[in-house]
């Protein structure tokens, strides 16, 4: 046996522990078991009431439609395909979506407004409380701020244990209110109604002041791991009005924090080191899974109404309750099908090819559990379809075979030929597909249709990894099967 | 070795045919013409809790005795959420419907109601609203569309990789006249369903349709290939002589192939339940024509173009046309 030949044997090998070890471990790097579609195998159920507030009726439908799309891009973007979300009523939105365990995580990627918005520090002091206090005093209401000046030091809060020190950085001449920033010691102390209060944080773009928000974000956020902290964060980039906002806003801020909060809530204030005039940011401060959902709803845009949850639960398949056993129970006899009939009518060689089919299979399910793939029927369906793209492969390679050994070749030679005179219209008959494959996938991709991008991938995926097994995996066994007594039936391969 | 080439205006004559059948079908004229299911057009959503235990089965077998067979039943379960809870989703249901017991006038909700509390015991509707389409119809299209730009890539694909042949660009076009062969048969045995057993083309159906596309292809491109191979070793042979002999060495390899696929099918359609019986169907007569049109129409279409009988046939037909436009 040649060196190369034992070289690939030992991949195969390593190829097929792999996927055994990926699919026989229900848990794997985040991915619980196979996704399977709502048809197949049910999902979450989710259902909204938008809140329409004082948008006059003649919007409110557009509205809806358009909050409806928001969340179809999310679920897609999330991965779900095959998803269903559907206006219901006048006033509704339900959302079935496959392959979510936990109802949680689907509320949180498709109910969430997502609204960004970039927020300073500013500290608005109600007057008429303000007065000089002594230091041991915790609340104390005061009459005026005369006296007070930038550089003075307070203490604000609503009780003492939540006071905070704070300095005076700015003082409105006309109506009297300051701005201050945390720090230093302490020798005054404002009212009981004064709490540090994040405002917008504005620039000027053509004059007019406009404050920082998720719209002028572009929508190329992704999720990267912080390179010291090695914590999750999101990166953002600007716009052109937003990086000029952005701009104008961190060389405001330097060395003072900056909010930044996700519908009013906050999520982090890092404190603006420099400026930034390049359009580039960082989000930090949550978890992996919460910033891969920052991240989409941040590139999908926050929902123009708000939603309140109406019922969330669980559904079974739409397709019937026990449609995934059923299809599984098909699949297996099917392929129980197809190896009686490969090893019939082609002998040894089909026999080979069966095996190769079980490798094949194996790869394709490693695949979809690990991108994931969610498998549906229309899934299942480019699946068959590349079964018998597969097989197909292998009954050109074993057609050319008999031809070569009809035609008084020996084994081995008829064997390379074989393999060499079907290699041509393997690659082209697939590529083919895979060029198909690709538009449409692209086209499903850019235009909405879920179903045609699902089954695109699941066939295109399928195709590729078939000549594969045919071309290396056959190959190999059936060289191997050269060295082997069998190779002298030449029966065991010319019926 | 069988004559297929020489046979070849007989194969042409069949498809012709039964494109014709299924053309007719597909014209919206009265009870014909493709069916759009709920997905694409939307409908109404039933909420309902029953107080025994039922199966999704025996409510759909309900829902079909009464001309609901589109219906959707899902079964509800989750923390707070009653056992027996269903959601149904119908075609829009009528305000009005007569009573089959009373001849009155109700409301169709009221009816099914009656009926499932009939067959299945107590029950009660929860919640129900109309529903907008869980796909735009402009998906259909939009498919649509994107097999036309796929198509035009396979096609130039195919005539660069057959290169080295004569007028090669002839092999990507005859490649995609199979594959809209295909679809057209497809669309109309669907349409055929749809006029007699009430078959709609739903988000399934779709996918059935670019699965025997991608498979045609394929197929066309297995024979395409003998051809090239034969007229490269034997480049004084007539075209039709390298085809038919290109035919009969890989016929064996196309039935195969497809008897694979179909066995995969025939289980799916067995044991895999009726709600994908229609979706494995029609991708059963898809693969049935996509390896006929690989053998008997894609390669002959090739000679016909080669003879001229391609373009005897077309002028004869703008002739007859500018001739009645005249007349």
């Amino acid at each position: 046996m040649g060196r190369k030949h034992i070289i690939t044997l030992t991949a195969i090998m390593m190829v097929i522990v792999f996927c055994v070890f990926v699919l026989a471990k229900y848990d794997i790097w985040g991915h619980s078991g196979m996704t399977f579609g709502l048809d197949l195998k049910g999902g979450v159920y989710l259902e909204y009431q938008a809140d329409f507030g004082n948008i006059s009726s003649a919007d409110q439908q557009g509205r809806l439609a358009e909050t409806k799309n928001i969340i179809e891009k999310r679920v897609n973007a999330w991965g779900v395909t095959e998803s269903e979300v559907y206006v219901a009523g006048v006033d509704r939105i339900v959302i079935q979506l496959p392959g979510f365990e936990n109802i949680d995580d689907a509320k949180q990627l498709v109910g969430k407004t997502a609204e960004l918005i970039f927020r300073e520090q500013a500290i608005s002091i109600n007057t008429s409380l303000a007065s000089d206090v002594n230091a041991s005093d915790t609340l104390v209401a005061v009459a005026s701020v005369s006296g007070f000046g930038v550089g003075d030091v307070f203490v604000i809060g609503s009780t003492a244990s939540t006071a905070e020190m704070q300095t005076i950085v700015d003082i409105d001449s006309v109506n009297g209110a300051f701005s201050i920033t945390p720090g230093f010691a302490y020798s005054h102390l404002v009212g009981e109604n004064v709490i540090d209060q994040w405002t917008p944080a504005t620039g000027l773009v053509n004059g007019e002041e406009i404050a920082l928000t998720g719209i002028y974000l572009l929508p190329n956020c992704y999720v990267g791991l912080n390179q010291q902290t090695s914590k999750p964060e999101v990166l953002i980039s600007w716009n052109s009005d937003g990086a000029t906002l952005f701009s104008q806003i961190t060389t405001r801020l330097v060395g003072e924090p900056i909010g930044i909060f996700l519908d009013n809530g906050l999520i982090s204030a890092p404190v603006v080191n420099e400026p930034i005039p390049d359009g580039k940011g960082v989000i930090t401060g949550m978890s992996l899974d919460d910033a891969q959902t920052l991240a989409i709803q941040l590139n999908t845009g926050a929902l123009p109404l708000t939603l309140h949850e109406i019922r969330t639960q669980m559904v079974e398949p739409s397709l019937g309750e026990s449609s995934l056993r059923w299809s599984l129970l098909a699949g297996i006899i099917a392929l129980a099908l197809i190896f009686v009939f490969m090893t019939a009518y082609y002998r040894l060689p089909g026999f080979v090819s069966c095996i190769s089919l079980l490798i094949y299979g194996a790869m394709l399910l490693t695949i979809f559990k690990l991108v994931p793939v969610t498998l549906s029927a229309a899934g299942i369906a480019g699946v068959v379809v590349s079964i018998g793209m597969a097989i197909d492969a292998n009954v050109l390679i074993f057609e050319r075979l008999k031809e070569e050994l009809r035609g008084g070749k020996t084994l081995g030679l008829a064997m390379e030929l074989g393999f060499s005179r079907a290699w041509p219209a393997i690659r082209d008959s697939n590529l083919t597909t895979i060029i198909s494959c690709a538009v449409l996938f692209w086209f499903g991709n850019a235009f909405g249709a879920m179903s045609v991008m699902g089954f695109a991938l699941t066939l295109g995926i399928g195709v590729v990894v078939s000549m594969i097994t045919a071309i290396i995996v056959t190959r190999a066994f059936m060289r191997t099967i050269l060295y082997t007594p069998l190779a002298k039936s030449i029966k065991l391969f010319l019926p | 070795m069988i004559d297929f080439v020489g046979k070849r205006k007989l194969f042409f004559i069949i498809s012709v045919v039964i494109i014709l059948i299924g053309l007719v079908f597909i014209l919206p004229v009265g009870p014909m013409g493709l069916k759009w299911s709920i997905d694409f057009t939307g409908g109404s959503t039933i909420t309902m809790h029953f107080e025994q235990a039922v199966s999704q089965a025996e409510i759909m077998s309900v829902m079909t005795s009464l001309g609901h067979s589109e219906a959707k039943v899902q079964k509800a379960t989750g923390q707070g959420i009653s056992e027996n809870t269903f959601i149904v989703r119908t075609k829009k249901l009528e305000e009005h419907v007569q009573d089959p017991v009373t001849g009155n006038t109700i409301a169709e909700q009221q009816k099914i109601k009656e009926a499932l509390v009939a067959q299945l015991g107590a029950m009660e509707i929860t919640d129900s609203y109309d529903m907008t389409a869980t796909m735009a119809r402009s998906v259909a299209n939009k498919a649509v569309i994107a097999v036309v730009i796929a198509s035009i890539c396979i096609a130039l694909y195919v005539a660069w990789a057959f290169r080295k042949m004569k007028h090669a660009f002839r092999l990507g076009v005859c490649a995609i006249v199979a594959l809209i062969h295909d679809a057209v048969i497809c669309l109309g045995v669907y349409a055929l369903m749809g006029t007699f057993f009430a078959v709609e083309v739903d988000a399934m159906f779709i996918t059935a349709i670019l699965t025997v596309i991608g498979y045609s292809v394929n197929d066309t491109v297995v024979v395409y290939d003998r051809i090239r191979e034969n007229s490269l070793k034997n480049p004084g042979l007539p075209l039709a002589t390298v085809i038919n002999n290109s035919i009969n060495e890989t016929i064996a390899r196309s039935i195969n192939t497809s008897m694979t696929v179909l066995l995969v099918l025939l289980a799916l359609f067995l044991i895999g339940g009726p709600s994908i019986h229609n979706f494995v169907f029609i991708m059963f007569v898809g693969i049935i024509a996509g390896t006929y049109s690989s053998i008997f129409i894609a390669s002959p279409l090739l000679i016909e173009w080669e003879s001229g009988g391609l373009g005897r046939v077309l002028r004869r037909f703008s002739l007859r046309r500018r001739a009645l436009a005249k007349g």
